[in-house]
């Protein structure tokens, strides 16, 4: 047999039709669902007369643009708008039967955090949901793609995509990292090396030591940000960490289904001589903390550098960078360290998890705050029971944080929670576009440890310097 | 779907690269349960200011461009999100085709699923396009999806490479669920299989 790329396994595992042109009908394992990107799609359902083909394999929960703060079960307590998307939300689960996480339950959050705490995620799965960062269940071994609204009705309908296999890419992170540095510091490093395009038709494995030495969460914070490396999804080899994370969730198999489970998953990794097409390799030592300076996520540099000149880039990358700094409000040739901040926002699927919580809280304690408003949003209704019942909780009130309940909240800021025209905000989230945290509000992206140093000292921090 | 045959018409040329889908529809507009009518709010934060005015420099909001049909922009256009709301944003407006260099995976693939076709050309060629945008409502240019070709006003002709079963549906407006619906015995197969195989599911 030819040798295979994790990809190339799960993949084949999945083909439920295959056309002469290379056309495939992707058979699809968890379809993920929540309120922004899902009533036109059960909308079409109705309109054609069509069913849910497997609700048992479908899960929805709000997330996109509930209100973080008390009291939101009551819909008078939401927007509008956004009451009107929840309640589309609890109808379509309901009529269509699906499995449903209200805003009520405990268990509500984000549904890239819901999916794998539950054990709905699990290796060798062939996972999608209306939201790109679905590339973040990825870190199980399972092969998680973001689609559109006329895809999740696609597969609501027939439980399958319309896919064409990518290629394969492998980005390797060798060695230790240097203390101050975590899986935020790796992806985003690794967009900073290959651009937001860098990934375009391909599917990335993440391999190496740096990466097999990562937690779990750590895993998906890194798969987290493979799309906005461009890739189609991210991957990670299951191992005996994931193993373990999934052993015992309500939806993870138990006693001889998970035998024979494990059994599969553990034959799940690239063959030694597997072709890629293209290979990125990364020392783990040569990786700094990091931060972002303009309004892609591909503009990154250590936190010791200081603010690039349009000129330093080429071709249409400089217009563009040109345009950043000015929206940033940055002056080329200041210390990043220099930069004063306003708003620190702990939270989102990228990093919104207990250990993400823990790193913060380890250099929050005992400190205050030197900005104007600081605000963590577990990634979801258990994060935030365990940060309590752990003392983090604690730990970011006294220091001067909001702590509020779970959802995606000023990571794209569609609920109450937005920046204002000009604020600078240090947050732990994916994207820094243009008005993506509130129109004018300027973004930088950080790990959770460097976003706490900054909201303790009011400007952009080594987080080394505080260690 | 709407069908996708030949399309005349003016060109309006957005020269930025990273034009992603927070630009081309920010994130209050998602709030619809509907797929209609976000059109006037293509590119929102560009194109209106704080009081709600057309920024009279912004491209779409030029006399001449009023009309755009089609858009020339620069690389990795639709990054970001997946909200499909960015082309139906696109195709409210009455665009029905974008020439770029590059396209984010899953914005290309929405357009498809809207009646849009996107255009990946060189850099090369995409300058020359941007050009021939440039002038405003008396350069039209025209797209064949049948030959594959992009015409400028000066009747230069460009090449481009389309996916032969998205062309095939896009030009005969066909529905994919539709179409995947034919082969739902292929579909029943595999979950016999896969429950065999893979009980756990
Ligand atoms: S937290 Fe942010 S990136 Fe993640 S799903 Fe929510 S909005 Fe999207």
């Amino acid at each position: 047999m030819s040798p295979k790329t994790l990809y190339d396994k799960i993949w084949d595992a999945h083909v439920a039709h295959e056309a002469e042109d290379g056309t495939c009908l992707l058979y699809i394992d968890r379809h993920l669902v929540h309120e922004v990107t899902s009533p036109q799609a059960f909308e079409g359902l109705r309109m054609a007369g069509r069913q849910v083909r497997r609700p048992d394999q479908t899960i929805a929960v709000p997330d996109h643009n509930v209100p973080t703060t008390a009291g939101r079960d009551d819909p008078k307590n939401m927007t509008e708008d956004s009451a009107i998307q929840v309640a589309a939300l609890d109808k379509n689960a309901k009529d269509f039967g699906i499995h449903y996480y209200p805003v009520s339950d405990v268990r509500q959050g984000i549904v890239h955090i819901v999916g794998p705490e539950q054990g709905w995620t699990l290796p060798g799965m062939t996972v999608v949901c209306g939201d790109s960062h679905t590339a973040t269940h990825g870190a199980f071994g399972a092969l998680a793609h973001g689609i559109g609204t006329s895809e999740v009705e696609h597969v609501l309908a027939t439980q399958t995509l319309i896919q064409k296999k990518s290629k394969n890419m492998k980005v390797e992170i060798t060695g230790k990292l240097r203390p101050g540095v975590t899986a935020k510091d790796i992806t985003l490093s690794v967009i900073g090396a290959t651009g937001t395009a860098g990934g375009t038709g391909y599917v990335i494995e993440y391999c190496g030591e740096a990466i097999r030495d990562l937690s779990m969460e750590g895993r998906m914070t890194v798969c987290n940000m493979a799309i906005e490396g461009g890739a189609r999804a991210g991957l990670i080899a299951p191992d005996e960490k994931t193993f373990e994370y999934c052993n015992g969730r309500p939806h993870a198999p138990k006693g001889a289904q998970w035998e024979a489970a494990l059994n599969w998953w553990k034959t799940l990794y690239s063959d030694d001589d597997a072709h890629w097409d293209k290979v990125i390799t990364l020392k783990g030592e040569d990786i700094a903390p990091v931060v972002t300076w303009g309004t892609s996520p591909e503009d990154v540099l250590p936190i010791t550098a200081n603010v690039p000149a349009p000129e330093d880039f080429q071709g249409g990358k400089v217009g563009a960078a040109k345009r950043s700094l000015e929206y940033m409000g940055l002056t080329s040739g200041t210390p990043l360290k220099e930069v004063e901040i306003d708003t620190v926002f702990i939270g989102s699927c990228t990093n919104g998890r207990i250990e993400d919580l823990r790193a913060a809280a380890a250099i929050l304690k005992g400190k205050k705050v030197a900005v104007k408003r600081a605000m963590v949003v577990p990634g979801s209704g258990l994060v935030r029971a365990q940060a309590e019942e752990e003392g983090l909780a604690d730990i970011f009130k006294e220091a001067g944080f909001e702590w509020r309940l779970a959802g995606c909240s000023m990571c794209l800021a569609m609920n109450p929670d937005q920046l204002q025209p000009g604020e600078r905000c240090a947050a732990t989230s994916n994207r820094n576009f243009e008005g993506r945290q509130g129109r004018g509000g300027r973004t930088h992206l950080m790990s959770p440890q460097m976003a706490a140093a900054a909201a303790v000292t009011g400007r952009l921090t080594d987080v080394r310097e505080l260690m | 779907m709407d069908k996708f045959d030949t399309l005349t018409g003016i060109a309006a040329p957005m020269p930025l690269i990273n034009i992603d889908t927070d630009m081309i529809i920010p994130k209050q507009f998602l709030k619809t349960i509907k797929r209609s009518g976000l059109g006037v709010n293509l590119f929102d934060e560009m194109r209106y200011d704080d009081d709600g005015n057309e920024i009279p420099e912004f491209v779409l909001n030029q006399p001449q461009y009023r009309e755009t049909e089609i858009l020339v922009a620069g690389d990795n256009f639709g990054c970001g999100s997946s909200r499909e709301h960015a082309p139906w944003a696109i195709k409210d407006f009455g665009i029905r085709c974008v020439i770029a260099p590059s396209y984010a995976d899953i914005f290309y693939n929405n357009c498809f699923k809207n009646g849009i076709l996107p255009i990946a050309l060189p850099q090369e060629q995409v300058d020359i396009l941007m050009k021939d945008a440039e002038k405003g409502a008396n350069a039209r240019m025209t797209i064949d999806l049948e030959s594959q070709t992009v015409t400028t006003s000066d009747g230069e002709v460009f090449s481009f490479e389309v996916d032969p079963f998205k062309k095939h549906c896009l030009m005969n407006g066909l529905d994919d669920i539709g179409l995947t619906m034919e082969k739902v015995s292929a579909i029943d197969n595999f979950e016999d299989q896969a429950s065999q195989a893979r009980p756990w599911v």
